[in-house]
């Protein structure tokens, strides 16, 4: 089998000031944009490549196509009318923006969230887990040229989407985990439906696993691609399981615990190999351990008693000066909501950690230097970012 | 490389002859989950108009419009949610907040038209075929995103308020005023339904915000009389409040007196403001009572200079000599008088208007007048027997009471009627009886039943707590007496108070008659007023409209130079006194500037 072997000698010399001595008139090299739209539903987002044959030498990364202000917009609304707002800044994944969001406004103002919406709340979160992996997963696959995977996980997905739809009342945008709690309890036999779609996403698992992970084609273009040296974890700010499968056992849900993942039993998944094909293990087997999750949740948790602390009236609601941050464990790691109130009734500035703004822009110019034109995309994916997240 | 890895992939065929998802479960629709958030539903005819909704809708979604065939009306405001759904993002925050639980949303999430235009509606006017839908997002009865029970007052209790004439309630803390305040949602159904139309939730905004300053000043814009408002008014604010439809109205009365409270007398002047400059014109008010003192509080103000008459030794009018001091303490009044003095007003006590001077008088040394004599003649049943010495009005009888008089009362006394002067007079006596005689011996009886009786329900509980006797549904046939002794009264069952067209006409059953005994009646079922100061050219020339004055939008009567307010006018009660004073100052000064300038 032929194997691509890059030509070293090709690569472009450094000036005194650091910067790659490219010159482009000189037709060794080539500007190539990718995106903003990309395989592999990464969002919206440009890559600027500077290519020698079909080898990147440069990128230049650019923001900017999902921009909605987010930040700024909720700096103009009262705290009860940013709670619609949140879950859109990450598409694919909202609810970890609820809950940071609620938690952090509820820190502030000194109000405890009841315990039975405490376990609802992590049960909507593993389950936000799970449908986030399995977008994930189609992408990983798609990019790399394999496109029946993501018809299988869009399908499960679909099924998770049923449970959030008649646990929350919508599908995408659940906005169902606000200041003081959670809006209600579970509906009548939804642990029952819930045990059927966990199992149907375990079989689409292996299915996946047979097709996907134990796959030639896949090792092939997946194994040594977008190497992370565990040394670049700490200075980069990576975190999740693009840090677990360099073998750095990141995993908020253990290192800060919150809502009720004390309770639950479980060990962070971990990795070594640190590239494409382990991050993309590392995720498929978070996946069984959210399912895993799932079900001590259901098993564990309570079914009576209150959800919803006493607030003070919404509609004025002042929040009390202080700052605070709230931080949780996403599919795609530290996910953190800062807040800043003054005492009015209006945050004075709320900024989103998001593990894409570090992901896709800083450590992805740096992993993306000497990939094949072919192999971007699913390197791209293999960070597992959302460009909507990225520009709040 | 492993040969498993070759193989492997393999295993997709096996899905080769199974037909794809989308084949096995074609789109097919498919109603929304039970709590699917899906297009709004509203029933109009519980929904208030109260735009809470509209309030926190960030996406600007909602406006509140007019509707065909929805008037606006007391608590409601005539206007009904109308949404945008290119705007609207299904966070359902209207539903949640929604004080009446009028505005759901159903299951249904499909709708194709092709006038972008029809996606704008007004739910439950605009018929749209999810009207009927049964299932869809309702807010769960224990998700509340604003507090539904009220901070409870705190007060006296039976045994301890039965014993003097001390003030029963204590008044709300700052901390409590603050909870209370927070409860509020700013509707302003409260403004439209207060006869003086106080800035209700504006002034709340101030408690919350500590701010009793500006609280202060929003209450002086159009009522000079907070601490007796915040005592006795009949609050019709809170019978309107949006709040009260899902849990307790807000204590919109306490929360007045709460700011009234907070601010010493001395401080007034600088943050209600001073006096404009003088006007050089006159006005007289007769009767220092809710109007007069209200009238006479904003000429002052507008630069008029103003004088008082009163007939009886302070003023207050109803509100000192009817009220019982156990609702309302007379320094709080006096502080709300003081004010009115300090602006320049002059009151002129112990000078009935008709005896210790003339209207004429008047008439000559002022430019304008203004009156507002008040109720204060009792009426008779008209019963045999009513004539008796024994037999009293209530409201002679809570005069003396204020004067300081020693009045006749027995171990044994019967009250007859319904409303809130009765219960005055049944818990004054009460009160005597306790001090003389260490129980309490009154019987209370009227024509209303119980869930039609004109007085407030606190007042029904509260006198009932401290021990009088309440028989509601009776009407007196005679007032039986012995010589200079009366002994007691027979009532007959009152099948009902008003005919069909809602017109006084008790109808009885003569077969049921109760006898109570007890060696004094108190009649108290109205109050006349007494015009006799209005010489008979005046009376002949001022038209009276079913036997009160006729006043225009100032309160002008018929005369130019003659304004006429308070219970003589509208009412009884002490708010539509003070907007009538008001509204007749403003009146007088548009009648007196007009003077000046010709």
């Amino acid at each position: 089998m032929a194997l691509y072997e890059p030509d070293r000698s090709q690569y472009p010399a450094k000036k005194p000031d650091g910067t790659l001595d490219i010159d482009l008139t000189s037709g060794k090299y080539l500007k190539l944009w990718q995106g903003p739209q990309h395989p592999g539903i990464t969002g919206n987002m440009s890559l600027e490549l500077t290519v020698c044959g079909d080898e990147v030498v440069d990128c230049q990364t650019h923001v900017g196509y999902l921009h909605r202000g987010f930040e700024k917009l909720m700096e103009r609304r009262t705290y009860i009318q940013c709670f619609p707002i949140v879950c859109r800044i990450c598409v694919p994944e909202p609810d970890f923006n609820e809950y940071c969001y609620a938690a952090a406004v509820e820190e502030l103002s000194g109000i405890t969230a009841p315990r039975r919406a405490d376990w609802i709340r992590t049960l909507i979160l593993e389950m936000g887990r799970i449908n986030s992996y399995m977008m994930y997963l189609g992408g990983q696959a798609g990019s790399l040229g394999m496109g029946v995977i993501g018809q299988w996980t869009t399908y499960v997905r679909d099924l998770m989407l049923d449970r959030f739809e008649e646990l929350t009342g919508a599908r995408i945008y659940h906005m169902f985990i606000l200041p003081g709690g959670v809006r209600d309890g579970l509906p009548e036999g939804f642990e029952k439906r819930m045990e059927e779609t966990l199992r149907e996403i375990e079989s689409t698992m292996k299915d996946v696993h047979e097709a996907m992970f134990c796959n030639a084609v896949f090792k092939k273009r997946a194994v040594g691609l977008g190497y992370i040296d565990p040394a670049l974890i700490e200075p980069y700010g990576v975190t999740g399981p693009t840090a677990r499968a360099a073998g750095v056992a990141k995993d908020v849900r253990k290192d800060f615990p919150y809502l009720v993942y004390p309770e639950l039993d479980f060990e962070p998944v971990t990795g070594k190999d640190s590239d494409a094909f382990t991050r993309a293990d590392v995720r498929r087997r978070d996946v069984l351990l959210s399912i895993d999750l799932l079900r001590q949740i259901l098993a564990k948790m309570p079914h009576d008693g209150p959800l919803m602390a006493k607030i003070p009236n919404v509609l004025h609601w002042k929040v009390p000066r202080g700052e605070t941050y709230i931080r949780a464990e996403c599919s795609r790691g530290e996910y953190g909501y800062y807040i800043v109130a003054d005492g009015s009734g209006y945050p004075r500035r709320v900024n989103v950690r998001g593990p894409s703004y570090t992901h896709a822009v800083a450590l992805l110019e740096r992993l993306i230097i000497n990939v094949n034109i072919a192999d971007v995309a699913g390197l791209m994916v293999s960070l597992h970012t959302y460009p909507p997240e990225i520009e709040r | 490389m492993k040969i498993r890895d070759i193989l492997s992939p393999f295993t997709v065929w096996k899905n080769l002859f199974r037909d794809p998802v989308t084949i096995n479960d074609p789109v097919r629709e498919r109603p929304g989950a039970p709590r699917y958030r899906g297009f709004h539903k509203n029933d109009v005819k519980k929904c208030i108009g109260c735009g809470t909704c509209e309030t926190i809708c960030q996406n600007g979604a909602i406006d509140m419009v007019p509707v065909d065939g929805i008037a606006a009306k007391e608590g409601d405001s005539g206007l009904r949610p109308r949404i945008d759904y290119g705007r609207c993002c299904w966070c359902a925050l209207c539903v949640d907040v929604c004080m009446t639980k009028s505005l759901t949303m159903s299951n249904d999430y499909q709708w194709i038209d092709r006038d972008p235009d029809a996606f704008r509606f007004t739910p439950g006017v605009d018929k749209k075929k999810w009207d009927d839908a049964e299932l869809g997002y309702t807010r769960p009865d224990a998700h509340r995103l604003t507090p539904e029970e009220r901070i409870h007052m705190q007060e006296l209790g039976p045994e301890t308020r039965i014993g003097s004439f001390i003030e029963i309630v204590k008044g709300y803390s700052v901390d409590e005023a603050r909870k209370e305040a927070d409860r509020c949602v700013s509707c302003g159904l409260c403004v439209a339904t207060c006869p003086a139309h106080m800035a209700i939730p504006d002034y709340i905004a101030a408690i919350r915000d500590g701010d009793y300053e500006r609280g202060l000043k929003l209450l002086y814009d159009t009522n000079p009389l907070p601490e007796v408002c915040g005592r006795v008014c009949t609050h019709k604010c809170e019978s309107v409040c949006a709040v009260k439809h899902e849990g307790d109205p807000i204590a919109i009365r306490w929360l007045k007196r709460h700011i009234a409270d907070q601010v010493p007398l001395d401080k007034y002047r600088a943050i209600v403001g001073a006096a404009e400059p003088a006007t050089g014109k006159k006005v007289a008010v007769v009767g220092a009572g809710p109007a007069g003192l209200s009238a006479a509080y904003y000429l002052a103000r507008m630069g008029h200079a103003v004088e008082i008459f009163e007939a009886l030794p302070a003023a207050g009018g109803m509100m000192r000599y009817g009220i019982p001091e156990y609702r309302l303490p007379y320094p709080d009044l006096d502080k709300d008088i003081a004010f009115v003095k300090e602006l320049g007003v002059k009151i002129t006590l112990n000078t009935r208007v008709g005896k210790d001077v003339t209207l004429d008088d008047l008439r000559k040394k002022f430019d304008a007048l203004f009156i507002s004599t008040g109720l204060h003649l009792g009426r008779s049943t008209k019963v045999p027997g009513a004539d008796h010495p024994k037999v009293f009005q209530s409201i002679d009888l809570l005069r003396r009471v204020t004067l300081g008089e020693d009045i006749y009362c027995p171990e044994q006394a019967i009250v007859i009627g319904g409303g809130n002067v009765a219960m005055d007079i049944a818990r004054t006596l009460a009160r005597i009886q306790t001090k003389k005689y260490g129980k309490v011996g009154v019987t209370l009886l009227c024509l209303e039943t119980e869930d039609i009786m004109p007085a407030d329900r606190e007042e029904i509980v509260e006198s009932r707590e401290e021990g009088v006797v309440l028989r509601p549904g009776y009407g007196p046939t005679r007032i039986d007496t012995d010589g200079d002794r009366v002994t007691g009264t027979r009532f007959v069952r009152c099948l009902s108070v008003f005919d069909e067209n809602g017109r006084f006409a008790p109808r009885f059953d003569q077969s049921d008659e109760i006898a109570i005994s007890g060696a004094m009646v108190v009649e108290s079922i109205g109050q006349g007023m007494d015009l006799s100061y209005l010489p008979d050219d005046l009376q002949k020339q001022i038209v009276f409209e079913r036997g009160r004055p006729k006043v225009d939008r100032h309160f002008r009567t018929s005369l130019p130079w003659l304004y006429a307010g308070g219970d003589i006018v509208q009412g009884p009660d002490v708010i539509h006194g003070i907007a009538n004073g008001h509204a007749a100052a403003v009146g007088i000064d548009i009648y007196l500037r007009g003077k000046m300038e010709q």
